[in-house]
Formats: structure tokens, C-alpha cells, sequence
């Protein structure tokens, strides 16, 4: 079994062969249906030229906000207040680069998201995995009730859960350590759970039975045909978990108050109330700025992956 | 006979394995979701500061909450801010139709819509209220090119809820944009053709074949939506920390977790969190109804 994608996509390949509307009014306008070929190029390529137009507009105006706060990062703090405004900062200052990293716990907040988010989502999702081979392919006793019960837990929204949550963590004496934002988690994510068990099915039970009847166990199974299976399927679970892991603010806010435990959502949360006061808007974006790159970069690297898994989520709906 | 215990036993052995399989997802349901729910349905119904313990009192918080202003005025201003949702869809469905045709740059347009998704919402939500800053922010100066002399979006009772809402469409536009891509790829091609060949202009083939084929998307777009709307609170946390001029940019969440936290007032926050719970319980039992009947299918 090679670890092919067993799941058919969706096509998300921008060569789609739809005819936009255009093309479809002016072939129903003709008298003829089949119209020389030449012409209708013609007309798609100069769709082409204003869709790429507006797209662009919209394209501008969807990374503006993100290149004032990298511009205004690069300024001094008189620079900001300088009228009319300047898009390329006059003079560039990376001073601010340097300056966060003392300004506050940066570096610190980094290393906590990074704890959290990367115990959360490694053990999280082996856990994941186990539990959705099981409810896919094994014979189980109140299978369908356990299952529901684990889908019925989507519909209760965290801040409902939050209030018992931090009085069962601060009776421990677990209130200001990272351990609330973890432990709650790690158990396993029931998205994940749910979207590979789907995944699951379209493996073959021969297989599994070819297996048992050679005498392997079910973990030997599972990590050496179903992982090896399911491995693109988790790694696009797994992106989106860390993803939210890394960016997630209401759990920390709640149990997070010393500087050295608090994750980079709440340093940046923190380095903007400060600094709003002193008017150092550069310092401020500099650090929001260091703070989206991370995920920026995941995104770009693996964005073929993410977006794949993004339209699946959506057409299961 | 022999082969039958046999089989028992070897079906115990799976039945074993497998619960173990399900029991940490189990366990972390059992503890962190179903006991910390009925905690706070019991926590509902007493008289709690989270220090020392629940006084039973009844319906008290109940009848207190739809007395309460703020609570009231959280509520409206929670549905409020739901306006951006249907904007929202409809231009990601038309930048999801100007993006569904064979051009150059279309993947980068994908990536480019799509990273205020991704991007964190404390991070959006710091270089949005600067951009919202009533005398240097980028969209007054936007604004100023054209002779507009902008408010102070955020200080504004008038203007902070469209300011939220203007973030809330720019953040999300990129997800609904992708789900509508997706789904009108799948649009069988012959389709089209048809209408065209009896005759039916570009606005009729994009009410009779794209609308009705983009609706359960449209739907479970519209049910995941008002289920994160009605828990906004980061960007009012970070960028209206008081609640906003006047209470007007209080959210529900935001007036929960106030309650909670900075006014130990636990059993009363209990009785909002379990009203919040009970709204978001209901919109996702009708998705599951409806979505039986909603299932477009094509042969």
C-alpha cells in the first residue's frame, strides 16, 4: 500500500473549464452556438485582463493593512506622525527589530507557544489517529454512542466550559503555568478525529484482515499500513490544529498573567496597551509583525496542503 | 463449538484494544467538556464568587440577566455585528467567480485573500486598531485622498461597530472565498451549456445553476459564521478594552469573561456562558436538520 492520497480532492486546480458568464452570454447571444474559435479567445483574454484588474484592486486591499504595519515598523516614532503620510519610511529604521527583544518577553513568549502548541498537536494527534482507526475500522461495543457523544462536544462552545475549567485548574494550583493550555488538549482533537475516520474508510478491510490473520496486532497495524495511509491526511489536520494552537487567546488570557509563562499572542497583546501610551506605534507593529511571520511562513510553505484540506472541510459540511 | 468461543475471544481481544484506542479522547471529553458543562448548569442556578462555595439560588440569575442593560445591550450588540456575515459571502462569492476561470496568478490571488485568514487575531486585531487610529491610521489617510475627514473609528459610538465589522469581513473573506471555489469547480460544465443552449443570459445561469449549487456551502458557511460571531471577543478585548465607548462594542463573550474574571460574579457569568451555550447548541442542531434536506445532489 503506498501512501497515496486516498481521497479524491476537490479539484482546486484554477484550470477549471467552466466558461465564465461572459463567454456563456455571448455564446447565447449568437445566432450560431459555435462561434470561431479565435473571437471567443479573444473575449476570454480580455475577461482575463479585467478580472486580473479587479482581483488585483481587491488583492491590494486584503495585504494593505499587513504593509502599513511592516511600514510603520520600519519608522522612527516621530516618523508615524508624519504628514502626508509615507509608505516608504524616510529614514528606514530596523531598530525596532532589535528593540523588541528587550521591550518585553518576546523571545519567552515565543518559546511558551511553542511549548503548548507543539505538545498539544504531537500528542494530540497520535492520540487522534489511534482513536480514529479504531471508531473506522475495529469492532467496538457502543461504537456509534461513543462516537456521537465525542461529535456532540463540538457544539459546546469554550466559554460556556471556561468558568468550571479554571476553577478545577486553580483548586490544583495550576492557574499561571502553561499546563491548563495543554492538558485539556492533548487527549485529542475531535475535528481531527472525525476527518480521519472519513479518510479511514476508503481503506480497503482486506487489508486489515490480511494483517490479523499473519498475526500482527492491531498497534503493528496500525502504525505500519494505517499511518503510512493516513500521513497527508494528518499532516493537513495537523498544520490547521497548530495553526490554531499558536494563534488561540482566550485560554491564556484567562489563566497567563507573569510575563515569563504568558505566550507571544499576550506579549503582543500586552506590548500594544503599553506602548499605546508612549506612542510607540513602531515598537508595537514590529512585534505584531514578528509575531505573524511564523505563521506566514508555514502557510506559504505548505499552502497547497492547507487550502486542499480547507475545501474538504467545506464540502463534507 | 470451539471455533465459536474462539471467535468470542478474539472478538473480546479487538473490543479491548479498541476501547483502549478511544479511551484518551474519552477521558478528555469526560473530564474537560461533559463535567465542566454540568458544573456550569449547576453553576447557573447559585450564588458564586469561584472563591468559596456556590450558594443554591435559584432562577436568580436568570431573571437578574434579562434585566440587566449590559447583558441586553452585549446581546444586541453581539447580533449587531453579525450584518458582516451576509456581506461577506456575497463578495467572497463573486471574488470566488472571478478567481473559477483558466488565468495566469489565480494561486497567488488564493494565497494573497487567504492570509488575514491564517493570520493571528490578537496580531489582526493590534495593526486594525491602528489602522483605525483616528488621526494617523491608514484609513483615514485612505480616506483624506479623497477629502473625507474620518472619525475616530474606535472612539466613536457611531462608527466602532462598522469598524469591527469592516475587520471581521477582511479576516474572514479569504476562508468563504476558498469553500465557494471549491464548490464551483465541481459545477458539472454541461450544466451551463444547457441553460445556454435554451437560452438563459449570464444572469439567469448564475441564478438557477450557481446559486442553487453553491447553497450548501452558502449554508454551512452561514452556520459556522454566526457560531464564531457569537463568540467574538479578542478583537474587543484588544482593541476596545473597556468595552467600547459607551458598552457599544461589548460582546457577549467579552461581557462573560468581565463578569467572571475581573467581578467574580462566577454563578452569574455561569447563567450567560450556558444562555451563550444553549444559542450556539441551537444553531447547530437545526444545521443537522436541515442539512438532510439541504443536500443538493447532482447524478
Amino acid at each position: 500500500m503506498s501512501s497515496q492520497r486516498v481521497l479524491p480532492s476537490p479539484p482546486l486546480k484554477p484550470e477549471s473549464e467552466i466558461p465564465d458568464s461572459k463567454t456563456a452570454r455571448a455564446q447565447s447571444e449568437a445566432p450560431n452556438p459555435r462561434r470561431a474559435p479565435s473571437s471567443a479567445r479573444r473575449r476570454h483574454s480580455l475577461g482575463n485582463l479585467i478580472v486580473t484588474i479587479v482581483l488585483s484592486l481587491g488583492a491590494v486591499v486584503m495585504v494593505a493593512p499587513l504593509l502599513w504595519t511592516f511600514s510603520t515598523s520600519l519608522k522612527t516614532q516621530e516618523g508615524v506622525f508624519a504628514l502626508p503620510p509615507q509608505w516608504i519610511p524616510d529614514p528606514v529604521v530596523w531598530d525596532n527589530y532589535l528593540r523588541i527583544w528587550t521591550a518585553g518577553p518576546l523571545l519567552t513568549g515565543i518559546q511558551n507557544s511553542l511549548i503548548v502548541a507543539c505538545t498539544v498537536t504531537i500528542a494530540g494527534t497520535l492520540f487522534s489517529a489511534l482513536a480514529s482507526f479504531a471508531f473506522a475500522k475495529m469492532r467496538m461495543p457502543y461504537k456509534n454512542v461513543i462516537f456521537l457523544s465525542l461529535l456532540a462536544a463540538l457544539m459546546v462552545p469554550f466559554p460556556t466550559l471556561m468558568i468550571p475549567q479554571f476553577t478545577m485548574f486553580a483548586s490544583i494550583g495550576w492557574v499561571d503555568t502553561l499546563l491548563p493550555l495543554i492538558v485539556p488538549f492533548v487527549f485529542g482533537n475531535i475535528i481531527m478525529i472525525f476527518f480521519l475516520r472519513q479518510y479511514l474508510t476508503s481503506v480497503p478491510d482486506s487489508i486489515i484482515e490480511a494483517a490479523r490473520i499473519d498475526g500482527a496486532s492491531f498497534l503493528q497495524i496500525f502504525f505500519r499500513l494505517i499511518l503510512p495511509v493516513i500521513k497527508p491526511a494528518i499532516a493537513a489536520q495537523f498544520i490547521l490544529w497548530f495553526m490554531a494552537v499558536w494563534n488561540d487567546y482566550l485560554a491564556p488570557i484567562i489563566y497567563l498573567n507573569s510575563p515569563e509563562v504568558q505566550t507571544l499572542q499576550l506579549v503582543i497583546a500586552n506590548f500594544n496597551a503599553q506602548y499605546a501610551i508612549q506612542t510607540d506605534y513602531p515598537l508595537i507593529m514590529a512585534a505584531s509583525f514578528v509575531a505573524l511571520l511564523p505563521v506566514l511562513i508555514v502557510f506559504v510553505i505548505f499552502q497547497r496542503q492547507i487550502i486542499e484540506s480547507i475545501a474538504l472541510t467545506g464540502s463534507k459540511g | 463449538m470451539s471455533t465459536i468461543t474462539r471467535r468470542s475471544r478474539l472478538h473480546r481481544q479487538e473490543h479491548l484494544t479498541a476501547l483502549a484506542f478511544v479511551a484518551l479522547p474519552v477521558i478528555g471529553f469526560l473530564l474537560f467538556t461533559l463535567y465542566p458543562l454540568l458544573f456550569s448548569i449547576y453553576a447557573s442556578f447559585t450564588n458564586w464568587n469561584g472563591l468559596t462555595a456556590p450558594v443554591f439560588s435559584g432562577l436568580d440569575n436568570y431573571v437578574a440577566m434579562f434585566k440587566d442593560p449590559y447583558f441586553l445591550e452585549a446581546m444586541y450588540n453581539t447580533f449587531f455585528l453579525m450584518i458582516g456575515i451576509p456581506i461577506g459571502l456575497a463578495i467572497s462569492l463573486a471574488l470566488a467567480l472571478a478567481m473559477n476561470r483558466k488565468m495566469r496568478g489565480s494561486t497567488f490571488f488564493r494565497t494573497v485573500y487567504y492570509v488575514p485568514v491564517i493570520s493571528s487575531i490578537a496580531a489582526v486585531a493590534i495593526l486594525w486598531q491602528w489602522a483605525f487610529n483616528g488621526d494617523f491610521g491608514l484609513i483615514n489617510q485612505v480616506l483624506a485622498l479623497v477629502g473625507i475627514d474620518g472619525p475616530n473609528w474606535l472612539q466613536d459610538t457611531a462608527t466602532v461597530k462598522p469598524a469591527l465589522i469592516i475587520m471581521a469581513i477582511w479576516k474572514g473573506l479569504g476562508f468563504s472565498m476558498l469553500l465557494y471555489l471549491a464548490a464551483l469547480q465541481s459545477v458539472p460544465r454541461h450544466l451551463y451549456e444547457a441553460a445556454a443552449l435554451d437560452g438563459a443570459g449570464a444572469w439567469q445561469q448564475f441564478r438557477h445553476i450557481t446559486v442553487p449549487m453553491v447553497r450548501p456551502v452558502t449554508f454551512f458557511l452561514v452556520v459556522t459564521s454566526v457560531i464564531a460571531g457569537s463568540q467574538v471577543f479578542v478583537e474587543i478585548n484588544i482593541m476596545t478594552p473597556t468595552g467600547g465607548p459607551e458598552f457599544s462594542s461589548a460582546t457577549i463573550v467579552w461581557y462573560i469573561w468581565q463578569k467572571a474574571f475581573d467581578n467574580l460574579q462566577m454563578g452569574y457569568a455561569s447563567a450567560m456562558s450556558i444562555i451563550l451555550g444553549l444559542m450556539v447548541f441551537l444553531i447547530t442542531f437545526i444545521q443537522f436538520r436541515l442539512n438532510r434536506r439541504n443536500q443538493f445532489s447532482i447524478d
